[in-house]
């Protein structure tokens, strides 16, 4: 990465350097809570405000934390951050904090929140270091929302709670994929994203470290 | 500058200043949210009372349907209404723990894995509290993989099912934790908790291969330990170690209700 601008950062997370396509960090929580978009919207708008808030307060104390205990200032800070989003939920949208359960808790040990708090804001000022938090949130998002979109239009027939296509056990035509409700449709999704991603952006493709040679006539394989 | 953020002292001093820091937000988010919070449960609590009566839909206003509602504490070992302790901040878990309150279940008796149980139980009158149209009563039991708990709808003759819901449980997704599909909770409607009028022990059971019987109901499919949970649980709370002789004062007024009923239609006749 070269020199960090705001708007490189703010924007370089969502398509070029994705934190769930090309990181690959994250994808526990994207397989748990993607089964609806207003699930995924909540789970994204939290995990913008920690990465955000988290990139903040470590990259405004990093001239004072001792290198030795840096990675548990870092977890202070952000299990803290993590546990008021989990009561402010409860207080305010207590019906999606109960479908979120564990997975906002679970937040603490999104490698995505970790490794910006590690990788960026330890080096970098606080401005540029919230904007890389948000950027990385919107990152985040913008999978968990393609693939909730996926998972809840085609698994249930709706977008948002709203039915689109009617299913057929309430009188319509559509045949609900019950697979897309599980959690390892999202595997597949992912796997679709990054694919589409890496053809998009071919420098997204990482070289081959294991190149097989040439496949053997059958007379040498003898 | 390295070197002295890394000494003892700036380290020690470092840390403490961040706990003091966080605990200081922590708390005061927990504190500050904490009556919020609370309506949140108490409203979620009321909605699950609402819908297993059936009188739930969503966008209702919950806190005015509730006033439909009354809460009462009940001695289950008597079955007599008592006014020792408040509906309203009563607790049946923390009773159950309580040595004054609660007894020990032991080995065969404990059909439900609840190991110690409560003698006072709130119970939820719908309509009149002297002649309820339903009944809802607390239940809670051992499935799979722990305790569930969850409220059941008699109606007044304290032999019908209304319905079925759990609040709180931890089956399998897909498979246990369709107790609350609303398909079979449906299948409740109606079912019978007593075999006859006669017997005190409860013979709803959950029953593979298609229930035959009015006391019978469809268990739930790939779920066989949840389905031996419900049907446990549910023997056990209907049964005179729960709810049963609470439940013996409604079906000993069935007969004359219906006679009076009776009575009143051939009067409206003769008119």
């Amino acid at each position: 990465m070269s020199a960090a601008t705001p708007k490189g950062v703010l924007t370089t997370p969502i398509f070029k350097n994705n934190p769930i396509a090309l990181q690959i960090l994250g994808i526990c929580s994207a397989l748990a809570v993607t089964t609806s978009m207003s699930v995924s919207l909540v789970m994204t708008l939290a995990v913008i405000f920690v990465t955000a808030f988290s990139n903040l307060f470590v990259s405004l104390i990093r001239q004072h934390i001792p290198s030795s205990i840096r990675i548990i200032v870092q977890m202070t800070i952000i299990a803290s951050l993590v546990i008021v989003v989990d009561q402010i939920l409860k207080a305010f949208a207590y019906e999606i904090s109960k479908q979120l359960s564990v997975f906002v808790g679970l937040i603490i040990t999104n490698c995505i929140v970790m490794g910006r708090a590690e990788g960026f804001a330890m080096t970098n000022p606080p401005k540029l270091a919230f904007l890389d938090g948000i950027g990385n949130g919107l990152g985040y998002g913008f999978i968990l929302m393609t693939v909730g979109f996926i998972r809840e239009l085609f698994g249930a027939g709706n977008v948002f709670g709203f039915t689109v296509l009617q299913p057929v056990q309430d009188g319509g035509w559509y045949v609900p994929n019950g697979l897309l409700l599980l959690p390892p449709s999202a595997f597949f999704i992912i796997g679709l994203i990054i694919w589409a991603l890496r053809e998009t952006h071919p420098e997204q493709v990482e070289e081959n470290e294991f190149k097989m040679k040439e496949n053997s006539q059958p007379k040498e394989a003898v | 500058m390295a070197q002295s953020n890394n000494s003892i002292k700036k380290i020690l001093t470092v840390a403490f200043a961040l706990c003091i820091v966080c605990s200081v937000i922590v708390s005061t988010a927990a504190v500050a949210l904490r009556p919020l919070q609370q309506l949140n449960q108490e409203l979620d609590r009321k909605t699950n009372i609402l819908s297993v009566a059936n009188l739930y839909e969503p966008g209702m206003d919950v806190e005015a349907e509730f006033e439909k509602i009354t809460a009462r504490v009940v001695d289950l070992r008597t079955g007599e209404y008592t006014d020792e302790f408040d509906p309203e901040t009563f607790d049946s878990f923390e009773a159950a723990r309580d040595p004054a309150t609660g007894r020990t279940l032991s080995g065969d008796r404990d059909i439900a894995g609840l190991s110690r149980v409560e003698n006072y139980s709130t119970v939820y009158l719908v309509g009149d509290p002297d002649d309820p149209e339903q009944v809802i009563l607390p239940i809670r039991g051992q499935g799979l993989w722990g305790l569930m708990r969850g409220y059941i709808s008699l109606e007044g003759d304290g032999n019908t099912f209304v319905g079925i819901t759990y609040y709180e449980h931890s089956e399998t997704p897909g498979l246990g934790a369709e107790v609350n599909n609303p398909r079979w909770q449906a299948l409740w409607d109606g079912k019978k908790v007593f075999a006859d009028e006669e017997s005190l022990q409860p013979a709803i059971s959950l029953v593979k291969g298609g229930a035959s019987e009015a006391t019978e109901v469809d268990a739930l499919a790939g779920a066989t330990l949840t389905s031996r949970g419900v049907t446990n649980m549910l023997q056990f709370w209907l049964s005179p170690e729960g709810f049963g002789e609470y439940l013996a004062r409604f079906r000993s007024e069935v007969s004359p209700d219906e006679a009076q009923d009776a009575t009143v239609e051939l009067e409206s006749e003769g008119a």
